[in-house]
């Protein structure tokens, strides 16, 4: 073929190469750039032939080659930006317009002494040696090029830092607002826990509008001995959106992590969860609730890591597909050969409400271990028949009782969410998509 | 209230009712014994709608409507009620959550305002002393680790706030105590009325000590062999199915 526009691959490589020679920065972030550039050259876009893409296609986001918004212009105008407050919350909230920090929408307000709540460009200007301590240092060396892309032009996102012994009552609302199309965005997020602190943080991701852009954004939780770190990832993007996430987490000594993954938007959507137990006593609890209508594509890779003994995994995910909804769970776990008395279980479930949806379920364990208790449950399957006639013997209407049900599945995981004004509105985000889809009288097989 | 004439229905092929004839009118209790695998429960699950079975033959008019037309859920708020022989649990669906539900769709059908929170959880509170079921079950999930006991209960309980046309009571006595039992025909005999008529599906003639059936039917292999008044539940008890439903007995 003769294509005189360079492959997607080699313009993210130019754009990488161009910012990094303009800037002036730190030697290590420059080396750690320098790393994710390399990284990204040797990788590209991970293609269907590798093991851990062979259920999800990227390529239509390598055609759209998005790019990153000039840095300079003026952010726009969201009056509608408060429909995605979460009322009744009132911690601290940081929000990001198209990938970058909006002052007048945020209010991070009083603090307890030890806690600092800011965005990361604002960090690695003031404190920058913590930074360095942390900052790309959860990440494995054999990330994807997505990874690598995120590290190779990291901007801005979320800094959270807890001194030893703060506890922040008030759950902590990173916003993600897209408003621009053909966009590309890099949110970045650095969560630091140190010993005996506690925080609960709600990453959260959204649009106004329905074009389509990607978002590619990377988290990393550092969990200090003793600590209790509770994160949410909220994605309700739009219909035409391209959405890649990591969330790479440590749990040190005695610390207990709590995931929740609540996917309800996005075009094609693929979640990287990696938690490492790197001590004793560590505990991980993954909770994820996936609902993928026609034509969307979620695709959730979650890895523990067992490295140490004594730790104790539980992993909790259901979906909800619809229409032409596609579905993939993959659930690695990892339990070395040290890690005895490790305690780990998975369950991944998946309620198919028509005949053109799919899942695909693969639990993956790994046990290198002898003393341990391990255990995965996974279920693909379609709303019980005989619960379906029974209300409607009690004279709920065929769909209103398939709703009911399709409810009490997905409740089973939303119950686990504390935060009541969150748990609302993912409910009516499930709600709006039930009715939406129609979906339901789609297909009685 | 209810006519059914020549009704046959199988499924995947296999005929399972074969010719059933029964006429139930307002105010009767009529009760359905049989052996084992002799079609009561397809027959109390074609009334109520379960499509899985085919109705080859054979028409059921309930109050002048075809009943066979209706869906699961026109039956139910026409008055129809099935209380299950075996109560499906419903993990994520609160008991009275479908209480409130299942009131509301029927209230709605008779063109009723639905019922606000307060009179609702009055009336169930009430209901919930004729059956003498503890309150807390309203809160748990359907039939979701119920005893056997808790789940025929509730059925009854739905029954209760219902208040249905025609209750269709699949062996909603078997594997009861016999204070379960007394709660079970306390519930029918308060809902006995001479606008409603009951169909009790039994082994045992121990139910028909507290609720006394105007007319006892014989189902065997999928026909009503033979029926008659409440002695012949005692006869069936003395001899059995084979010596009662001997062709040459059935009137
Ligand atoms: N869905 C079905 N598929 C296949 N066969 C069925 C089905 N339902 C019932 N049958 C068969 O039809 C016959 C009648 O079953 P039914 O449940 O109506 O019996 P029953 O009289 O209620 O028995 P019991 O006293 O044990 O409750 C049995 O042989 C049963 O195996
Ligand atoms: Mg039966």
């Amino acid at each position: 073929m003769n294509n005189p526009t360079p492959d997607t691959t080699t313009r993210y490589l130019n754009v990488m190469r161009t910012r990094n020679s303009a800037a002036r920065e730190a030697t290590w972030l420059r080396a750690l750039r320098q790393s994710a550039v390399e990284r990204f050259a040797e990788t590209g876009f991970p293609m269907l032939q590798e093991e851990d893409w062979k259920y999800t296609d990227v390529r239509p986001i390598e055609r759209a080659a998005f790019m990153p918004l000039p840095q300079d212009a003026a952010l726009p105008a969201v009056p509608t930006a408060g429909q995605f407050r979460l009322d009744g919350l009132s911690g601290p909230r940081v929000v990001f317009i198209d990938g970058r920090f909006s002052a007048s929408l945020s209010a991070v307000g009083p603090l307890p002494e030890g806690a600092t709540v800011t965005t990361l460009a604002d960090a690695l200007n003031s404190q920058p040696q913590v930074l360095e301590a942390h900052l790309g240092r959860y990440l494995p060396a054999d990330g994807h090029g997505f990874a690598a892309l995120n590290t190779a032009l990291l901007a801005d996102g979320a800094f959270i830092h807890l001194g030893a012994g703060t506890r922040l009552e008030q759950p902590i609302h990173v916003l993600y607002l897209t408003t621009a199309g053909a966009a590309l965005l890099l949110p970045r997020n650095l969560i630091i826990a140190e010993r005996d602190s506690e925080v609960t943080i709600i990453e959260h991701y959204a649009a106004v509008g329905d074009m389509a852009y990607f978002t590619n954004s990377l988290t990393e939780i550092f969990a200090g001995d003793n600590s209790t770190v509770e994160h949410y990832r909220v994605q309700e993007e739009n219909r035409a959106a391209f959405h890649v996430s990591g969330v790479h987490v440590q749990i040190n000594r005695s610390s207990r992590v709590i995931s929740h993954a609540l996917d309800l938007g996005g075009r094609l959507v693929r979640n990287d969860l990696r938690a490492v137990l790197a001590d004793t006593g560590g505990e991980c609890h993954l909770n994820g609730l996936y609902f993928a209508a026609d034509r969307q594509h979620i695709d959730n890779h979650t890895h523990i890591d067992h490295a140490q003994p004594h730790c104790t995994s539980r992993e909790f995910y259901r979906g909800v597909l619809s229409g032409r909804g596609r579905a993939v769970f993959r659930g690695r776990i990892v339990v070395r050969p040290d890690a005895q008395k490790s305690d780990a279980r998975q369950v991944n479930n998946n309620l198919l409400l028509s005949r053109d949806a799919e899942a695909d379920s693969q639990p993956q364990l790994e046990i290198y271990a002898d003393d341990v208790m391990c255990s995965h449950g996974a279920t693909v399957g379609q709303l019980d028949e005989d619960a379906l006639f029974y209300l409607r013997t009690r004279a709920l209407g065929d769909a209103e009782a398939r709703d009911l049900l399709t409810y009490a599945f997905a409740r089973e995981v939303l119950d686990r969410v504390r935060l009541a004004p969150l748990r609302v509105r993912v409910e009516h985000r499930l709600a709006a998509a039930l009715r939406e889809r129609g979906a339901l009288h789609e297909v009685h097989p | 209230m209810l006519t059914i004439t020549d009704l046959h229905a199988s499924c995947d092929g296999k005929e399972i009712l074969r010719g059933i004839d029964l006429q139930i009118n307002a105010g009767e209790v009529h009760a359905i014994m049989g052996p084992n695998g002799s079609g009561k429960s397809t027959l109390a699950n074609v009334l109520a709608g379960r499509e899985r079975y085919q109705v080859t033959r054979g028409a059921v008019i309930y109050r002048d409507a075809d009943l066979l037309q209706m869906s699961p859920e026109e039956r139910a708020r026409a008055g129809v009620f099935l209380a299950f022989q075996y109560p499906v649990e419903i993990p994520g669906v609160s008991n009275i959550y479908l209480l409130k539900a299942a009131l509301n769709a029927v209230r709605k059908s008779r063109g009723e305002p639905e019922l606000d929170a307060m009179d609702f959880l009055a009336l169930v509170k009430d209901r919930l002393q004729l059956v003498a079921m503890k309150e807390e079950l309203l809160y748990r999930s359907v039939n979701e680790s119920f005893s056997g006991g808790e789940k025929k209960r509730n059925e009854i309980l739905q029954m209760a706030v219902l208040t249905p046309h025609l209750a269709i009571l699949d062996e909603t006595d078997s594997g009861l105590d016999i204070d379960a039992l007394q709660v079970v025909a306390s519930g029918v005999n308060a809902l006995r009325s001479p606008d409603r008529a009951f169909l009790l599906i039994t082994h045992y003639q121990r139910l028909l000590d507290y609720v006394v059936p105007d007319v006892v039917h014989v189902l065997v292999g999928g026909q009503i062999v033979k029926s008659g008044d409440r002695s012949l539940a005692l006869e069936l008890e003395r001899q059995g199915y084979v010596g009662v439903a001997q062709p040459s007995t059935s009137v």
